[in-house]
């Protein structure tokens, strides 16, 4: 495998969209050519970066805003 | 928050059909289940917090007052995102015609995206800086995307849509979503190896 159909690939390596015979050869691949396994390895950490749900937290107050406002419409609508 | 172990309990379709039959109690419930998704969302899609704001708000309110004609032909989750989407996009057209910054079409479908940087990357950048400088690096970085296919990233990576779902809230097609994906993970890869990089 050429360092080109590898990162074609990885994108659906990581999302296991690859039949058996192209894995073991990306995996081969990337067991010996350093730059593509730091492509992987970055390329996963971003989404793990993205997806972590330590950050992006709610703001409180945008919370409570958030909830006043559905309350209000909430009340306007029974009326 | 005071709510009752029963509504926590339930499931969304479950929750859905109480709120839709008048209990407020069930509709916030389902806010309380993904207003820190959408919040999330809005900061990537338009990269900055009072718009974030915006969406979030926007959102419930119109599924709020929209979920008397909610189908169920999809998930609830779904059908909240699609109106998510739809605020975020509406606000960065807005922003757009305001400022007249060309935000569309800073890369297109074709042609081949290759990695440049190979340099590795410092382990657990997370760590390495306060949380709202990583916050601010990963909505700058989101930013650094055409939004066609910043939303394909943040539907698929991050908010775990299928590919089908994420075709039919866009209306691309489900190769056209994969296409884009694979763009946006390389790109976005690029832009923040650029940061955390081993020095
Ligand atoms: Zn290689």
């Amino acid at each position: 495998m050429k360092c080109n159909d590898c990162f074609q690939q990885i994108s659906n390596y990581l999302e296991g969209e690859i039949d058996a015979a192209l894995r073991r050869e990306l995996e081969e691949h990337l067991g010996k050519c350093h730059r593509c396994q730091v492509v992987y390895d970055s390329t996963r950490k971003t989404i793990e970066l993205y997806c972590d749900g330590k950050l992006f937290e709610l703001p409180v107050g945008v919370r409570a805003r958030l909830h006043a406002a559905l309350r209000r419409h909430w009340e306007g609508q029974i009326r | 928050m005071a709510e009752s172990p029963q509504v926590a309990l339930k499931d969304d379709s479950a929750l859905v059909t109480e709120a839709k039959a008048g209990s407020y109690a069930a509709f916030e419930e389902l806010v309380n289940r993904y207003e820190k998704k959408i919040y999330r969302l809005g900061m990537n899609l338009t990269g900055n917090p009072e718009d974030a704001e915006d969406v979030l708000q926007e959102a419930f309110l119109k599924a709020f007052v929209h979920l008397p004609d909610f189908r169920e032909d999809s998930r609830f989750y779904t059908w909240l995102v699609r109106i998510a989407v739809n605020e975020g996009l509406m606000k960065l057209r807005k922003r757009r015609s305001d400022k007249s910054v060309a935000i569309e079409d800073k890369v297109d479908d074709e042609g081949d995206v290759m990695p440049r940087d190979f340099a590795d990357w410092k382990p657990n950048p997370e760590q390495q800086y306060a949380q709202a400088e990583i916050e601010a690096i990963l909505r700058n970085s989101a930013q650094s995307l055409s939004p066609g296919f910043r939303t394909v990233f943040l539907l698929r990576d991050v908010d775990g849509l299928s590919t089908q779902e994420t075709a039919e809230i866009l209306g691309i097609s489900e190769g056209a979503v994969k296409a884009r994906l694979f763009r946006a993970r390389l790109q976005l890869r690029e832009e923040l190896s650029k940061i955390f990089k081993r020095g």
